[in-house]
């Protein structure tokens, strides 16, 4: 995240202004910055388009946790100075209606499907930012995989049985490609679905690699 | 329209025999012989002036603005009741600013009704979804008053499948329904309004949110005859539709000129829709891609020589999940169009190349930032006669890639010289591309930048925007609208109200100091209708400012600023007839409660002026420090008053008021001080008053 959405006020600007009073904050006026009483809470309050999503990747949807607001109010004292987490997303920020957010978002529903599993599942790619993040929602989904890491090869496996999957994916063209090989960005525009597909059959996209582990091959 | 209608429209002067209205009475009558569609009950005692007002029909029918009709009734009562028989399109800007009973009693004609309910910063999830603007108690009052209703226009309002089964029922005449940025219907309403209207002309649904009822509302028109309808536009409905039954439709809808896909119309079949509608001037797409399943071929249709068998067509749009090897298909009407919108189209500058190197014409273009610079430098290029652009993110991000910067704008301000309307998302910008812009575009009405980062200085010297919003107030000397954003200090606002003075709707967010921000601006824009205000250090103080200019505004919005309570309040004492609403983060309100946290923090203030009070419809998290509402010992008290046509007294203390020539009586209360007395302009005279 650039360093300049950190600063509500940056440098260039300060002299001459007196800043903390001008400080941007939940409160009243003529509140302490950081009042906090047991009862009503003054000054700490996030107002309602204060409201933070935590929500990896989506932007615009009010936390209704009650859990990640008790979290936020304690972090956010004097409000809005606050820097927001990496991907912390404001209410109503940029003013971009739903509905046009929407559309862009909808077409990145895609299918998953695993090798030997009776049904497929269906993922929003635009909820993550990484392959990591995608391969830990999959490892949640099918939750009989677990996510192997090594020799810098994703991949994920059934402790079960020791069945390793390779992930893959159809793209625009209708090619099946290795899922990493590409920026993520890249990978997000172009698939159409993802297949975890048994290690023994992926000979055509097998590791560069050899495979350390043992597995039924 | 059929003229044998016996519940007939609204008396057309144009045949009326002014010799016959030298008569006393009321009872026009129309050159055919007909008595008039007048309403017994507006039989009123002859008075003087009566061939004056029949002469002021004749001349007022013809004013068609609202504001020289709004000005015309301010003259006399006499104008008033004669300007209110002529007007036919009535427009209330704010559902709430009147009952539909009092409007409906004031206008007897009315034949189009236009509506807008929510303020604007509630597309953007920043209002509780269940605030109000509810079209139901309108669409009853409008059912009683105006059987004749043609047309039907609503923004941002809360419309159910009810209401339009209802618009459907009450109004045999139905022509027209456009629904802006509404929800709370589904397909279901749809379908009603689809077999039940028989003149419909007009059903246009734009960026609303239409449920899904799993109804095939589209085959509810009927299935033989030809329709008359004109304008069919339904791309922001997410839902699939029987295409078979448009397919039929369209054939049987001669005039049909303007039809606006969703996306689960494929490229397919869009163009088995063309070469049926090759009259058509206005097109949205749909997908312009294949249906699912589809794989490219040989067979694929001719796309091009459908687009070019429709001559007539100027406005192109939908492209909503754009499969890019179709884009060459336009190219044939580019020529001829005036309005582009490919802002749902992901697409880089070279594609965009091909397409706007042949639209000379265009005048309103609407498109992603995925273009890049290099997409705007194209469109500078080319389209001299641009007058609208809106360029809108891919990634509404504050930390997103900025594709698009100061550079395209620059560009456009030199190649677009008779723009007049703009809307850019960016990143980045500077002042100087901003002044640049204020300089080559003095025909400029609408100037809304948008930086997504919030306070943002200009990138190349790490100043404020200032300078760069100051030129544009300063040198656009037709701005009526303005959209701020990027690092703001009190001395843009001063800009604002020293050259603002057209201004009438002003957007701010994230930006100025201290109170003197919004005060230059309250005391310095006298236009000001429209005001909205996020996340800015905006205190009671400033608010105060306002207050001569309130019962001017539209509404005032203002969000996560700096004000109290307490300074609400003030406010609502001092402007009576201002709703002075205070929503609160829903999950904190208690409606028993609600008294005890009168003084807590609250999210937003919306306020707005009225002449019917706190509304009845505010859901709990609404608080209302109208002054109404205080209740005992803020209204009004008189003692005995006579009142020459009723020729009545009252005694002993009587809380009173005055609207519109009829009492409205509080309650009676223990003696107290005489306060002030709220008269309309028109009783005063009429009223003494006696302790």
């Amino acid at each position: 995240m650039s360093p300049e959405n950190r600063n509500y006020f940056p440098e260039s600007v300060v002299v001459g202004l007196n800043l903390k009073e001008t400080e941007l904050t939940l409160g009243l006026p003529g509140d302490t910055r950081v009042t906090m009483d047991t009862g009503v809470k003054l000054g700490t309050k996030r107002g309602f388009s204060e409201t933070i999503d935590l929500n990896l990747g989506r932007s615009n949807v009010k936390c209704d946790d009650k859990v990640c607001d008790d979290e936020l109010e304690n972090d956010v004292l004097g409000g809005a100075t606050k820097s927001l987490t990496a991907n912390a997303q404001l209410v109503g920020w940029p003013p971009v209606r739903a509905s046009r957010k929407n559309v862009m978002k909808s077409c990145k529903f895609i299918k998953v499907a695993v090798d030997g599993a009776p049904y497929l599942r269906k993922v929003d790619l635009e909820m993550y930012n990484s392959y990591q993040q995608l391969l830990s929602a999959l490892e949640d989904m099918f939750s009989c995989l677990t996510i192997r890491n090594y020799m810098s090869e994703k991949k994920l496996m059934d402790p079960a049985n020791g069945v390793e999957y390779v992930a893959t994916y159809e793209d625009r063209d209708g090619d099946w490609m290795l899922v990493g090989d590409v920026p993520w960005k890249m990978f997000v525009e172009s698939c159409k679905r993802v297949r975890l597909m048994k290690s023994s059959e992926a000979i055509g996209l097998a590791p560069r690699t050899p495979q350390k582990c043992s597995s039924t091959t | 329209m059929s003229k044998d209608d016996d519940r007939s429209p609204p008396l057309d002067l144009r045949g009326a025999d002014i010799a016959e209205s030298s008569s006393k009475t009321r009872n026009c009558v129309t050159g055919s012989g007909h008595v008039t569609g007048m309403n017994p009950m507006e039989f009123q005692a002859p008075y003087p002036d009566q061939v004056l007002e029949n002469v002021l029909e004749n001349v007022l029918q013809f004013l068609t603005s609202r504001r020289d009709r709004n000005a015309a009734s301010l003259v006399c009562k006499s104008w008033c009741r004669v300007e209110a028989l002529t007007r036919s399109e009535l427009f209330i800007g704010n559902c709430y600013s009147v009952s539909p009973k009092r409007a409906t009693a004031r206008f007897s004609r009315v034949r189009a009704v236009a509506i807008k309910g929510r303020p604007r910063f509630a597309d953007f999830n920043l209002m509780p979804p269940e605030w109000g603007a509810h079209f139901k108690p309108w669409v009853a009052a409008l059912g009683s008053a105006y059987p004749w209703l043609e047309k039907v226009y609503l923004k941002r309002m809360s419309v159910t499948d009810e209401d339009l089964k209802h618009l459907a029922e009450y109004f045999p005449s139905f022509k027209e329904l456009v629904l802006v940025c509404c929800d709370g219907f589904g397909t279901r309403g749809l379908a009603v309004i689809a077999k039940k209207c028989r003149q419909l002309r007009v059903l246009d649904l734009i960026e609303s949110e239409v449920a899904d009822s799993d109804m095939d509302w589209i085959g509810e028109f009927p299935e033989s005859g030809i329709t008359c309808l004109e304008s069919l536009i339904f791309d922001c409905v997410e839902s699939p539709i029987n295409f078979e039954a448009l397919e039929r439709l369209v054939v049987r809808s001669p005039s049909l000129k303007k039809l606006r896909l969703n996306r689960f119309v494929s490229i397919g079949q869009l163009y088995r829709l063309m070469v049926r509608a090759p009259q058509l001037t206005h097109l949205g797409t749909g997908s312009f891609s294949l249906a699912e399943g589809v794989a490219h071929g040989d067979q694929e249709p001719d796309y091009e020589s459908a687009f070019a068998a429709c001559k007539s067509l100027v406005c192109l749009s939908g492209f909503r999940e754009i499969a890019t090897d179709y884009l060459s298909a336009i190219y044939a009407v580019c020529a001829n169009l005036t309005s582009l919108n490919l802002s749902y189209a992901n697409i880089n500058a070279e594609q965009l190349k091909t397409v706007i190197f042949h639209c000379h014409k265009l005048q309103t273009f609407w498109v992603l930032d995925t273009i890049c610079d290099e997409g705007l430098q194209a469109a500078a290029a080319t389209c001299k006669d641009l007058r609208e652009l809106r360029v809108f993110p891919i990634d509404a991000r504050e930390d997103s890639e900025g594709p698009v910067s100061e550079v395209g704008l620059q560009a456009i301000s030199e190649g677009c010289r008779k723009l007049q309307s703009i809307l850019y998302f960016c990143q980045h910008m500077t002042n100087a591309a901003v002044i640049a812009m204020s300089n080559n575009c003095p025909d400029l009405e609408v100037f809304r930048l948008c930086i997504m980062g919030r306070h943002r200085p200009d990138h190349l010297t790490g100043q404020p925007m200032d300078e760069g919003f100051g030129a544009i107030v300063k040198n656009c000397k037709k701005l009526t609208r303005l959209a701020v954003s990027g690092l703001l200090t009190d001395q843009a606002f001063s800009y604002i109200g020293r050259y603002g003075k057209l201004v009438r709707t002003l957007s701010v967010a994230f930006a100025g100091n201290s109170d003197r921000g919004l005060k230059y601006v309250l005391e310095g824009c006298p236009r000001l209708q429209k005001l909205e205000i996020r996340d800015s250090p905006f205190g009671d103080e400033a608010l105060r400012s306002g207050l001569h200019h309130y019962y001017n505004m539209r509404f005032l919005w203002m969000s996560s600023c700096s004000l109290s309570p307490q300074g609400c309040r003030e406010i609502a004492r001092a402007l009576p007839r201002l709703v002075v609403e205070v929503i609160k983060d829903e999950a904190e309100v208690n409606r028993g409660e609600c008294e005890e946290h009168i003084d807590d923090a609250f999210d937003i203030l919306y306020m707005y002026r009225s002449l019917e009070g706190p509304r009845d419809d505010a859901p709990h998290f609404v608080q209302e420090h109208s002054k109404q509402k205080q209740g005992i010992g803020l209204s009004n008290i008189v003692l005995l008053i006579i009142y020459p046509s009723m020729k009545r007294w009252r005694f002993g203390l009587e809380e009173l008021e005055v609207q519109n020539g009829e009492f409205t009586k509080f309650s009676s209360m223990p003696p107290v001080e005489k306060q002030e007395l709220a008269f309309t302009r028109e009783k005063k005279k009429n009223l003494v008053c006696l302790f």
